[in-house]
């Protein structure tokens, strides 16, 4: 894993002019039928998303060692790993649409794998399959959506398809809004976007490291790169994709951060979080319709990879540390006992919250400029109100967990996490700060043909935001401040939630996810009666009654009708006889 | 004197016939096999007149000797009471009247119709010898065929009424 | 008018008709079974007829192979009907339905 993060830093050092493309196998037959060529891609997309999965891959492959180093399937668990590291490999290199769908399905199976790990708790095996079957929903869209450009445009390829709706935008006519919503299905799926991001905060049951590793820098991701990746089929003129994406994108956002604020597994508090930054990335791609560069989903999706694969590997220190206690209402105090855990996991918080000069607080500002610029100020309303939100449950949690007094026996006895796992919280620690003025996001813009920005010197670019959009880096800081100061009046030594007997309703409601689950029990139970339903009278009445029946009947009724011809009676028999006899007769002698 | 005998044996042969199979007095199924015999006798009336003298003799002496006899017999031994007077069914009547019709108009017609050759001079004489050359010489192989086929009919006949014995 | 072959053919042919008439209406089977022996014998007139005519002695022969095919006929259906009526004591037609299902 490490070899192939410094074969990426490599391919990274060795800049954009490489091959930029490779071959490896064409399939298919003639020139009419379905051609696949399977093949490498490799630009500036690809390259750093590498960086970023056998990066965050990486850390946490070391972290699990100490993670799991009692476990007894350690080996089923790091084969599982390494197949869904590899698939998301395939993902980012993919050049084509099948080959991309392929290991799009090998991600989904590898997750469920991962997910079901601890398969004997009934709860994990059902977060597997929840997960499982929600992404399949998904991917049922995502290959009839390739399906239809692949009717349009007769190719899978990447470089072809650009190439074509370049020429000639109106490529996929009508089709292309379906087409393009159709795709995004997929993303929706992996992304757990809002109509389908249930099986995320499920899928926490999984080891904690699997959860950084999906939830940070891979799985989730995979929705967005491959949003980023397809960006010329969504961005067809007159395609309204690009809109509901955003609407979606933000909807999620805020769902999730509501949702997130009355949760007390550490774990699932986390996951909620990460289902509002994919909101925000997800609308990151969709604003960027009229710019035609959605990097800046992609700067943040990276340095998401960075400080959220940090608070998860936190998280799973203080959840080691405490013997598999995930409440935040029984911790407290563990700023002491976990001072490397503490103070990396502060430094996560601060980056997601969007803390100059942090990383998130460039992306995040990024993307709510963007908003801003394409002139979506009620998704500019949104998105800063979920940056307010965000602040204020990452400091409940942080307050919590880390600050006052020890609200549990094990707390009071937790020691620090083994280097093998705080080594990689500190390695991810300077991505965490320093990704901010990378200049990552010129990089990505590079592959969207963006004409590069002069770069400038560190200090520039250190205030580069608030030079640029003065509003949108403003807005963004107040919300920080104003989810902080909530945070720190409510949460600072409580010892229990004040919100519950404030707003009783609105927390219970939060705190039940806003029942979308029973919601969806109850239609996919009402789907699937309707549907056994119509099954069973098609078959009651089409299949037993028509086919079946009306095969027995006809002949029934034919046979009725010949018996009557059988009288028994000699006579009649002679009768027949003597008219064929006629007709005989007649027809001779006619002739 | 030739046509006079044609005429009578002819109406003798239909009348008896109509009698057989339609009495107006009597439904004894006696009756019908005795008006059968004189139909037969009719028959054999006209082999005469057709210059048929062996055919005359065996019609006489098969049909209304050995087969009436046997008929007759049968009748006996069944004890037929004269058939209990079922009304005559409508449709059997009427259906069985037209098809017959029908039969017969067709058949006329095609009397009609065909040429029936040198209808003129009748000179073949059917003498018992010509006949024996013939059936001898010619037809020696189905006439053996018959003599076996009767075999079969006594051999089965005798079956028949066996079995309903015990 | 001198007798002629057609004349021979109607009255053949009215003999026929008579006994077809018996076999389809008549429901007693010794009766039915007469009138199959009338139509026979109308068939016999007609072929010896036919000999005179055209000269042609194996019309007569044909006659006489009916003659001895009738009465094996006779004899095999008359046991029939006896056998019959020792089982159902009954020589009627309509009684007898048991061909049908």
């Amino acid at each position: 894993m490490l070899l192939a993060f410094l074969g990426s830093l490599i391919l990274w050092a060795r800049d954009a002019t490489g091959e930029p493309a490779v071959t490896w196998l064409a399939l298919g037959t003639g020139t009419g039928g379905l051609q696949i060529e399977l093949g490498l891609k490799l630009d500036p997309l690809s390259r750093l998303m590498l960086l970023v999965v056998t990066g965050v891959g990486s850390a946490i492959h070391i972290y699990s060692w100490g993670y799991l180093h009692a476990d007894r399937n350690r080996g089923r668990y790091f084969a599982g790993l390494s197949l869904f590291t590899f698939a998301m490999l395939g993902i980012v290199l993919a050049n084509n649409f099948l080959m991309l769908f392929i290991f799009w399905e090998l991600v989904g199976v590898s997750s469920y794998l991962l997910i079901g790990f601890w398969f004997a708790r009934p709860a994990a095996a059902e977060a597997a399959k929840k997960a499982f079957l929600t992404n399949r929903l998904g991917d049922f869209g995502f290959l009839l959506g390739i399906i239809l450009v692949w009717a349009a445009l007769g190719t899978l390829s990447f470089t072809e398809l650009e190439a074509r709706l370049a020429d000639d935008p109106a490529a996929l006519g009508a089709a292309a809004s379906v087409a393009g919503l159709l795709i995004f299905c997929g993303a929706m799926g992996k992304s757990a976007q809002f109509p389908l991001h249930v099986w995320l905060p499920d899928a926490m049951e999984g080891p904690t490291p699997v959860s950084a590793l999906i939830h940070a820098a891979t799985m989730v991701a995979a929705g967005v790169y491959m949003l980023c990746r397809v960006f010329f089929v969504l961005a067809v003129p007159g395609s309204v994709a690009l809109e509901l994406i955003a609407w979606i994108g933000g909807v999620t956002a805020l769902l999730a951060a509501l949702l997130a604020v009355q949760q007390n597994d550490i774990k699932r508090i986390l996951a909620y979080s990460t289902l509002s930054q994919l909101g925000y990335m997800v609308l990151a791609v969709g604003v960027s319709g009229a710019s035609r560069d959605p990097s800046v989903a992609m700067y943040h999706l990276t340095t998401h990879a960075g400080f959220k694969a940090l608070l998860f590997l936190g998280a799973g220190s203080v959840i080691h540390a405490l013997h598999h206690e995930q409440d935040i209402w029984k911790m407290g105090g563990l700023s002491r006992r976990l001072p490397i855990t503490f103070w990396t996991f502060l430094l996560a918080t601060l980056a997601l919250c969007g803390v100059p000069p942090l990383s998130g607080f460039y992306s995040k500002d990024a993307i709510i400029a963007r908003t801003l610029e394409s002139g979506h100020h009620g998704l500019f309303a949104l998105a800063t109100l979920v940056a307010a939100l965000t602040t204020f449950y990452m400091f409940r949690l942080v307050f919590v967990a880390f600050t006052g007094p020890a609200k549990s026996q094990a707390a009071d006895h937790a020691r620090e996490s083994p280097p093998v796992m705080t080594l990689p919280l500190l390695a991810l620690a300077v991505p965490s700060v320093l990704a901010g003025f990378w200049g990552i996001h010129r990089v990505y813009g590079a592959q969207y043909g963006a004409e590069p920005a002069a770069a400038g010197s560190w200090a520039q670019q250190l205030v580069e935001p608030f030079a640029h959009a003065p509003l949108a880096a403003g807005a963004g800081l107040a919300a920080a401040l104003m989810g902080w100061l909530g945070a720190w009046a409510w949460y600072r030594a409580a010892l229990q939630d004040p919100l519950p007997a404030r707003f009783a309703t609105v927390a219970r409601w939060l705190r039940d996810r806003l029942y979308f689950d029973e919601l969806y029990e109850r239609l996919i139970g009402w789907t699937q009666e309707s549907l056994a339903r119509l099954a069973d009278g098609v078959d009651r009445w089409v299949i037993m009654g028509v086919a079946v029946k009306g095969t027995h009947g006809t002949f029934e009724l034919l046979g009725r009708l010949l018996r009557l011809a059988q009288t028994g009676n000699l006579q009649t028999y002679a009768f027949v006889l003597v008219a064929g006899v006629a007709l005989l007769l007649f027809l001779v002698m006619a002739r | 004197m030739e046509t006079l005998c044609f005429y009578l044996f002819a109406a003798l042969a239909v009348v008896c016939g109509f009698l057989v199979v339609a009495n107006p007095f009597s439904r004894n199924p006696v009756a019908s096999a005795m008006f059968l015999v004189l139909t037969i006798a009719a028959l054999a009336g006209l082999f005469v007149l057709l210059h048929a003298f062996f055919l005359a003799a065996v019609q006489i002496l098969v049909y209304a000797g050995a087969v009436m006899v046997l008929f007759l017999f049968v009748i006996m031994l069944l004890d037929l009471k004269e058939e209990e007077r079922r009304s005559w069914r409508k449709f059997g009547l009427v259906g069985g009247g037209v098809a017959v019709a029908l039969i017969a108009l067709l058949m006329y017609a095609a009397l009609r119709q065909s040429p029936l050759g040198a209808a003129g001079e009748p000179r073949v004489e059917g003498s018992t010898a010509a006949l024996g050359e013939l059936l001898f010489r010619q037809y020696l192989l189905p006439f053996e065929l018959v003599g076996v086929l009767l075999l079969v009919g006594m051999v089965g006949v005798i079956w028949l009424s066996k079995r309903a014995v015990p | 008018m001198s007798v002629g072959l057609t004349h021979y053919l109607v009255v053949s042919l009215l003999l026929f008709c008579l006994g077809l008439f018996g076999v389809l209406v008549r429901r007693n089977l010794l009766v039915m079974f007469m009138s199959l022996e009338l139509m026979l014998n109308a068939a016999n007139l007609a072929l010896v007829a036919f000999a005179r005519y055209h000269h042609n002695l194996s019309g007569q022969i044909m006659v006489f192979f009916i003659i001895t095919v009738a009465a094996a006929e006779v004899a095999v259906g008359l046991a029939l009907i006896v056998a019959l009526y020792r089982q159902r004591r009954t020589a009627h037609v309509e009684d007898l339905a048991s061909l049908r299902l």
